[in-house]
């Protein structure tokens, strides 16, 4: 299950970085949900993450509003994640490059699983970054150590003293 | 990114001496300690009950409780998972506890698994006599004829578990021909590597999908701690075939939890820190982590030693005229050396077999003369050590089995350490003058 696509470790962090608003396509309001998982810890790092699933549109998901489209969110966002199938991915990612001047976005990140090579270049053409067959969760708890807590092999090797905000 | 420094890129392929220093153990970003903290330590405070929650949910990462996870012992799982080149780590109580824990993983009651007839006699004793209590039920299997093993499948079997190097010795198997009957089957095959250890094989190259540990052995080296390791390769996927439910569908224990679907390629490192480690509680003590990441930091060296003395003490052994025969697969009589050469190329391990013409009692005056080669029931240590497995390790076994795992009433097993390598020779030749003149 490990993918050909291979990304930095640098680059993975600088979107983490830059990043602070994510509009999560696929958000499930059950809470033992992937979806739903991924979206409590990024709430918990900092990020916004504003669900988008058109048959709960209206509701709550962890303290935010639905909302049944990209278009329909009233404020601007920096990444939009694709919890849907490879397949479904190829229409959310034309809607985001439609979007995209006007709510900011600047990455598109497609989940665990999910490689649309068509919808990506569309993607980078216009401008946008993509990453794709990854979790913003676990490359974020990777990349912060988070994930060698549970004894998971990070790949990172490093004798520098990582930074603790105190 | 277009730069061309690989360590601002992050993703330059380390080799294995400096995984086998790095890999797990940044320095601690607390306080800047550059060797490993040892938390010493039971619990961890929560932020608030969000926090709480999350955690025992497994909504975010973090420690609970140290019976699940601690750090120390955290940095060995990430260290030994990065060393064979797995998605993740277990570490537990002794290498017993991880048998236990891989199969936890995978069993239902009235499951069956195929086992090799040549494992450590104490695998066997455990598999197939204590599993049975779990209503696990092994069928042993000569793993030398692939076409054997693919015979014994039922549709109930659910693993292959095999040494990758036998102990007490000599004995290789095909990891390749195995792994493709696994993968036919559908099912995980597992493979002890405990004898070679990471540096020598790499199961996961050849097909294998979980791998377990005594860490006990060369990985700590200093023989200080009990310990044991699963390690998953992440490219199994438990949900596919139905047959493993415990990993691929709703966990009650979890509130309907599959771990397949949430957490993917670490599904099994989860699930056996999760459910394994909570229920059967065979964690690894934090100081025991900390001496065998010890142990790991001149593995490569130590193995490199082990091979070379154990090939010079097995070419002085053949040679002797009380011995009859050296079961070593370092050695060119051995029937084995061609899938040595294979699957252990940098050398065929440190611990071998021989066989003495003098048969059980001298057997036992060769073990009770040695001045240098220590008698006790170990291996992988940097001490050499000999054991006369009829009498000691392998004593549950019928003859039959002592048979099959190499271990009949004339057989010796030696583990050769770092001593000077002539000096050890030294020894074991006076032991053998003192075995002669007694029988």
């Amino acid at each position: 299950m490990t993918s050909s696509l291979t990304y930095s470790n640098a680059e993975l962090l600088a979107i983490l970085r830059d990043t602070r608003s994510v509009a999560m396509v696929g958000a499930s309001p059950k809470w033992n949900r992937p979806s739903s998982f991924a979206m409590k810890y990024l709430q918990e790092k900092g990020y916004r993450v504003i669900p988008i699933n058109p048959g709960h549109a209206g509701k709550e998901i962890l303290g935010e509003t639905v909302y049944a489209s990209l278009a329909d969110i009233p404020d601007s966002f920096d990444m939009v994640d694709i919890f849907r199938n490879s397949e479904a991915a190829g229409p959310i990612v034309d809607e985001a490059i439609a979007v995209a001047k006007e709510k900011g976005i600047k990455v598109i990140w497609m989940q665990l699983g999910v490689i649309n090579q068509a919808a990506a270049e569309r993607a980078e053409a216009a401008g946008l970054t993509v990453v794709m067959d990854r979790c913003p969760k676990i490359e974020f708890g990777r990349l912060h150590s988070e994930l060698s807590w549970g004894g998971f092999n990070s790949g990172i090797i490093s004798a520098k003293r990582r930074r603790v905000r105190l | 990114m277009t730069t061309d420094d690989p360590f601002k890129r992050g993703n330059r392929d380390f080799g294995f001496e400096t995984r086998m220093i790095h890999a797990g153990t940044q320095p601690e970003p607390v306080t800047g300690a550059r060797q490993t903290p040892i938390f010493q330590n039971t619990s961890y405070v929560f932020h608030d009950a969000d926090h709480a929650a999350s955690l025992f949910n497994l909504q975010t990462f973090g420690f609970i409780y140290s019976r699940l996870t601690n750090p120390t012992v955290a940095a060995l799982e990430e260290r030994l998972a990065n060393l064979e080149g797995g998605r993740g780590g277990t570490c537990c109580a002794s290498g017993h506890a991880a048998q236990i824990l891989a199969f936890f993983a995978l069993m239902e009651p009235g499951d069956r698994f195929i086992a090799s007839t040549r494992l450590y006699g104490g695998s066997i004793t455990q598999l197939g006599k204590t599993f049975k209590k779990f209503d696990w039920q092994a069928d042993f299997v000569d793993v030398d004829d692939p076409a054997a093993v693919r015979r014994a499948l039922t549709p109930k079997t659910k693993a292959i578990f095999v040494e990758s190097l036998a102990n007490p010795g000599g004995v290789v198997s095909d990891l390749e021909a195995l792994a493709a009957v696994a993968r036919e089957a559908e099912i995980p095959l597992i493979v002890d590597n405990t004898m070679a250890t990471p540096y020598l094989c790499r199961p996961f190259d050849w097909g294998a999908d979980i791998v377990v540990h005594s860490t006990t052995k060369f990985l700590s080296g200093n023989g200080t701690s009990v310990g044991g390791a699963v390690i998953d390769s992440g490219r199994f996927d438990w949900a596919a075939g139905g047959k493993f439910p415990g990993l691929g569908a709703p966990e009650p224990a979890y509130h309907g939890l599959n771990f397949q679907e949430t957490f993917g390629d670490m599904a099994f490192t989860m699930q056996a820190h999760a459910v394994g480690l909570r229920d059967l509680g065979a964690t690894m003590a934090p100081m025991n982590a900390f001496l065998t990441l010890l142990g790991t930091e001149t593995l490569s060296l130590r193995m490199e030693r082990h091979c070379a003395n154990a090939k010079q003490v097995a070419e002085f052994l053949e040679g002797h005229p009380q011995v009859a025969w050296v079961s070593c697969a370092a050695l060119a009589s051995s029937p084995y050396h061609a899938l040595a050469q294979k699957y252990l190329p940098l050398g065929a391990g440190s611990v071998f077999t021989l066989g003495l013409k003098g048969g059980y009692a001298a057997g036992v005056k060769m073990v009770e003369a040695c001045e240098l080669l220590s008698h006790l029931a170990n291996i992988g240590d940097v001490r050499s050590l000999i054991l006369h497995p009829a009498s000691t390790t392998h004593r549950q076994l019928n003859e039959a089995q002592l048979a099959a795992a190499g271990a009949g009433p004339e057989v010796v097993r030696l583990s050769i350490g770092l001593e000077t390598v002539d000096d050890i020779i030294a020894d074991l030749d006076q032991a053998l003058a003192a075995a002669a003149s007694a029988t």
